[in-house]
């Protein structure tokens, strides 16, 4: 195979500066010292750090987004798993309708998910609660959950599940025992990019948000529609820093690569 | 293996029984909310009357016939079709550099490239935000210094820096599109051209760009629909007066109220663009069918 040229390689070069650029612009001006928006900054602090103490709102709006993004993504995989296993070992009729459903979050736009999830939560009572945020966060969710799973529980050898039933062992034995051990790597790596989704979604969540349950993408969201500062810059870092270290993770458990390449790989939004 | 055999009544038992609580939950909350957000559209609303649940097409109409709303919904698809150039003209060549690299280089930059799609994108767009900033924002300077630009141009509130902070919030999608349909590339073909004589231009063109096609469009629809219904990005870099099909619906919904006309809104961008994403895919099967064998 042919190398690179020299032109081919500026190209690289410049493409991904581009592509690196506002994230590390954000991570660069959240260490200011100064009370503004300074390009480029003159020496770095940790004052906007220590500043977000002050803004509870801002805080709570952390705690919320980390707690249903925990909740959400263990809800999805308790539905998620019996789906995968369904997907992957039976053949029947509509299965191939089931799982575009079931990945059909991908596919309708945020807004939309948004608009009927307003509507429907209002009408039944719950809109503006935690629990409605888990319920939608849980099925936009889903479709990551259940990819993951769906990837680990294709590849799995089932001539194992065959010994552990003829060695004595009942359904649930065989389950706990012998696939839900083959199936985990799956699993874990399908909850922390069901997490990361969670954490980072805004399009879906602005419309459900109300004061009391704002997520910090939201609270940021409306942050900046008033004021750009060096306030919200060190919370985006934040964000940034959380998403990294679950990123990190994943790449441990799982392969950052696979994740990201599977099976048509529009993962993130 | 029972994925290997014909489906049989147990084997239809056991799969729907498994499945059976994940697709009550998305009957329940994904098809029955859908529903509802269709009739939605089709009801009244008034400033003091609030919502009332008729059936009549008052949104429909006001939709069709108030210039401001095809304003709108042809600036979100303008928007979203030069972001999908945009990326294109990027991410491909990107992409074919990308898997010329050397194995350990290729996993590195394709992480940083692909990485970013899991960052918020709220933190994305201020990061453009930051770049972009006013008169004498980094990008301005930048480009003065470059010699590209003589007086700075104007990036915030505009379409124009909309469609860079969209186009880059897409790239990744691009990117993982070509370089996919590029894994499937037999090099051997490469090679028997340049021995032939053909030169490296000519193999890019006859011989890399027609068999990698298809990853390329089909990027192109993953960004073009993800850009004409995405949200942060226009409404950040867009600010509040330069509206897109989901901001808009946004206003309707938080501001004014008027969720039915918001509904009909969303609902309109939703056919458009299932129409649009369908027509688009059965093109594209037809005129490379014989690649999908």
């Amino acid at each position: 195979m042919s190398r690179n040229g020299p032109l081919a390689l500026t190209f690289h070069a410049l493409f991904v500066i581009v592509m690196v650029a506002p994230i590390v612009v954000v991570c660069w001006v959240a260490f200011t010292p100064e009370g503004f928006l300074s390009i480029p900054i003159t020496s770095f602090s940790l004052r906007w750090f220590k500043a977000l103490a002050n803004y509870p709102e801002f805080v709570h709006a952390f705690g919320i987004s980390l707690w249903l993004g925990a909740l959400s993504s263990c809800v999805a995989l308790l539905f998620a798993v019996p789906a995968a296993l369904a997907i992957s070992r039976y053949r029947f009729r509509g299965r191939d309708a089931l799982s575009a459903l079931f990945l059909s979050p991908l596919m309708i736009p945020h807004v939309v998910l948004g608009i009927a999830f307003l509507r429907f939560f209002t009408s039944v009572g719950i809109g503006g609660t935690f629990v409605a945020l888990v319920i939608a966060h849980v099925v936009v969710v889903f479709p990551f959950a259940l990819r993951l799973t769906l990837a680990s529980a294709t590849g799995m050898d089932r001539s194992v599940e065959m010994a552990a039933i003829s060695l004595g062992a009942d359904g649930w034995t065989m389950f706990r025992r012998v696939t839900l051990p083959a199936i985990l790597p799956g699993i874990v790596s399908g909850w922390m990019l069901a997490f990361i989704q969670s954490f980072d979604d805004l399009t879906m969540t602005v419309f459900l948000a109300t004061p009391g349950t704002e997520t910090l993408p939201v609270r940021m969201f409306l942050y900046i529609q008033d004021n750009i500062d060096p306030l919200v810059t060190s919370v985006s870092a934040s964000v940034i820093a959380v998403t990294m270290t679950v990123l990190i993770l994943l790449d441990r458990v799982y392969g950052l690569d696979r994740v990201l390449t599977a099976k048509g790989g529009d993962a993130g939004r | 293996m029972s994925a290997t055999v014909a489906a049989s009544p147990s084997d239809a038992r056991a799969g729907l029984t498994l499945a059976l609580p994940a697709l009550m939950l998305f009957t329940g909350v994904v098809v029955i909310p859908l529903v509802m957000t269709v009739m939605l559209s089709f009801h009244d609303w008034g400033q003091y009357k609030g919502i009332e649940p008729v059936f009549i097409l008052k949104n429909w109409i006001e939709i069709v016939e108030d210039p401001y709303y095809a304003e709108m919904f042809w600036r979100t698809f303008r928007v979203a079709v030069l972001a999908t150039l945009i990326t294109a003209m990027f991410g491909v060549p990107e992409a074919y550099i990308l898997n010329r690299m050397q194995g350990r280089w290729k996993g590195l930059f394709l992480l940083v490239i692909i990485g970013p799609l899991l960052i918020s994108v709220v933190a994305r767009t201020l990061g453009w935000a930051l770049l972009f900033g006013g008169n004498n924002g980094i990008a301005n300077k930048l480009l003065i210094a470059l010699g590209l630009i003589s007086s700075p141009i104007r990036f915030m509130f505009t379409e124009a820096g909309m469609v860079i902070a969209l186009a880059h919030a897409m790239m990744p999608f691009m990117v993982l599109a070509v370089w996919t349909a590029l894994q499937r590339l037999d090099p051997q073909v490469e090679n028997a051209a340049l021995s032939l004589g053909a030169s490296s231009l000519t193999v890019v063109r006859r011989i890399v760009l027609p068999q990698i096609m298809p990853g390329v469009l089909s990027g192109a629809i993953i960004v073009f629909s993800l850009s004409a219904s995405a949200f942060a990005t226009p409404a950040i870099i867009g600010g509040r007066r330069l509206k897109v099909a989901a901001t808009l619906a946004y206003d309707e919904f938080l501001n004014t109220l008027n969720w039915p006309l918001g509904a009909a809104v969303a609902v309109l961008l939703l056919i458009a663009l299932v129409l649009i994403v369908v027509g688009s895919n059965a093109l594209i099967e037809r005129r490379y069918q014989e690649m999908f064998r």
